[in-house]
């Protein structure tokens, strides 16, 4: 646990709490790329390039700007009279607490479970290259196939139809 | 002597850094090379916004800057002078601190990605294992500043600006990222050092670079399109679209912020020139066999200006295109495009070495390229113009 880890993690659950806490929405949609961001870090921090800089692309640049798109192409990133906090807040902060016990009991769990390793494995993007198509190969087609049907679909949703020239 | 003009700087860097107890010397030396590069990028950044005017007034008849010093070489110094002493106009109904943080998000992400680039033989700030990545990922970080440039200046402009940046920098990105992959299939690493240091070796005399390749010039067409598309320069520049939007994202913004996003769209085109220098054109190492004499350094910021001459005499010769256009070209043509380069690179990689495989990925690239012109062609109709909204 070096300094650097407790600023990323302060960093990082800035942005989360800010996301919650902030009442404009596209404030919250740029919190929460910054709490993405602290996320990022943290993984490159513990020596995983690949799960942070894939957390950087898809996240910072791909999900963000979902979010924001979605944002201004809905309900627009004007306030609402009634304000923004939900009337169920506290039925959402059991089910985020109940969450988040089950996730921490799971990792401390997994303390134990796991035989402690004495060296730190070195993961280089090659060998997680090499697991995605050899090991992995099947799972990888799935959710390639799975992820074209969505977009195919999306399109096909989205796509009105031309009317016939008479 | 030549190897040592090679290696000046990184002797320079050693020697400075040797001053130093050794406790501190790796960190002084990180922080040496990102002095160099915060300091000699921006030198470059002066020296092309005059190169630029005086090629674009070539190009028009004119004659361009000509008053400041020789041939208007200091004009940047007097623009400079004049971003800082400029007022700093926020607009009353902006969203100030989003307005404000918009230009430092973008310059930094920006400044990040030389962090990768190997500027010459051992001249790389962070060699890192997935530096194209790296690279890709800071370039993901600049479309959320623009998105909050436009957003945040509260103009029905500088939002329309921002969500075209947007929209065509995430449309061509997917070309960006696929068109470099197939050179990563070949090298087999991510690592940009790696990558050139697989293309500096000579046969008869000649490099191997990869744009010698036939996937490898389809591959450098493809990303020069691409980034020409994300560093919204012209034939692609709609989301400045001075005719229609003013000034695009950056409407809202004067003196030394607007300096700052001018800055991070020209760095953004050295980095992009950069890295395609580094993918496709042999990153450092030299053109011919009996030139390694001539320091890398050299042969890399050489590689770099050409691209960047390219960049104005395509600004100074195509029109702007439609945005229905650019869409269309982005996922009808280049797209496909790329994807059928990526399966030759394949073919390619697998088909061992001779001169059959030279033959057959060849047909096959000139033989998709002329059918899909075709198809496309066919669909286009050359009529009267018809104008659907304006009538």
């Amino acid at each position: 646990m070096s300094p650097i880890f407790y600023l990323l993690a302060a960093l990082t659950l800035a942005g989360g709490l800010a996301t919650v806490l902030l009442k404009h929405l596209v404030h919250a949609a740029l919190a929460v790329t910054v709490a993405f961001a602290g996320l990022a870090l943290l993984f490159l921090q513990l020596d995983a390039q690949f799960a942070g800089f894939a957390q950087i692309l898809v996240y910072i640049g791909a999900v963000a700007i979902l979010i924001v798109f979605a944002i201004l192409l809905t309900h627009g990133a004007d306030l609402p009279k009634e304000g923004v906090f939900s009337k169920t807040w506290l039925v959402g902060l059991i089910i985020a607490a109940g969450v988040f016990a089950v996730l921490g009991w799971a990792v401390l769990e997994s303390v134990s479970a796991i035989p402690q390793q004495n060296t730190m494995p070195a993961v280089t993007v090659r060998d997680i290259g090499n697991a995605l198509l050899d090991r992995y190969v099947l799972p990888l087609e799935i959710v390639a196939l799975l992820l074209t049907a969505a977009t195919i679909g999306a399109v096909i949703v989205a796509m009105h139809e031309k009317e016939r020239p008479k | 002597m030549a190897a040592n003009l090679d290696q000046i700087f990184i002797l320079l860097r050693n020697w400075l850094v040797s001053f130093l107890p050794a406790a501190l010397r790796p960190a002084a030396g990180v922080v040496l090379g990102v002095i160099a590069i915060v300091c000699v990028f921006p030198g470059f950044f002066a020296l092309t916004t005059v190169f630029e005017r005086k090629g674009l007034g070539r190009i028009q008849n004119r004659i361009g800057p000509n008053r400041v010093g020789p041939f208007g070489l200091f004009q940047p110094i007097a623009d400079g002078i004049k971003a800082l002493t400029k007022e700093d106009v926020v607009p009353l109904s902006a969203n100030a601190a989003v307005h404000f943080l918009a230009p430092l998000v973008m310059v930094v992400a920006v400044f990040m990605e030389f962090a990768v680039l190997p500027i010459g033989r051992n001249m790389v700030l962070v060699d890192m294992d997935a530096g194209l990545l790296f690279f890709f990922a800071m370039g993901a970080a600049t479309e959320l500043s623009v998105f909050m440039a436009g957003w945040s200046s509260r103009n029905k402009y500088s939002l329309l600006g921002a969500m075209r940046a947007v929209a065509q920098m995430i449309s061509y990105e997917v070309v960006l990222l696929l068109s470099s992959v197939s050179v990563v299939m070949i090298t087999g690493s991510l690592s940009l050092p790696k990558i050139v240091a697989a293309q500096d070796q000579f046969t008869n005399g000649f490099p191997h670079w990869y744009i010698f390749t036939p996937w490898g010039l389809a591959g450098f067409l493809m990303y020069a399109i691409a980034a020409t598309a994300e560093t919204n320069r012209s034939p692609f520049d709609l989301p400045e679209g001075e005719s229609e939007l003013v000034a695009g994202y950056h409407t809202e913004y004067s003196g030394f912020k607007f300096a700052l996003f001018f800055l991070g769209e020209y760095l953004a085109m050295f980095s992009i020139s950069g890295l395609g220098t580094t993918l496709f054109l042999g990153g450092w190492s030299a053109p011919f066999s009996f030139l390694p004499w001539v320091p890398s350094w050299i042969w890399f910021f050489g590689k770099v200006m050409l691209s960047i001459f390219v960049f104005i005499w395509l600004r100074g010769t195509l029109p702007r295109l439609r945005q229905d256009q650019l869409m269309n070209f982005a996922w009808k043509f280049v797209l496909p495009f790329t994807l059928l380069n990526l399966m030759v690179t394949a073919l390619w990689r697998f088909m061992g070495e001779g001169w059959q495989r030279w033959v057959v990925c060849s047909v096959i690239l000139v033989a998709a390229y002329v059918v899909m012109g075709r198809l496309e062609m066919r669909r286009e109709h050359f009529g009267p113009r018809s104008y659907r909204y304006a009538e």
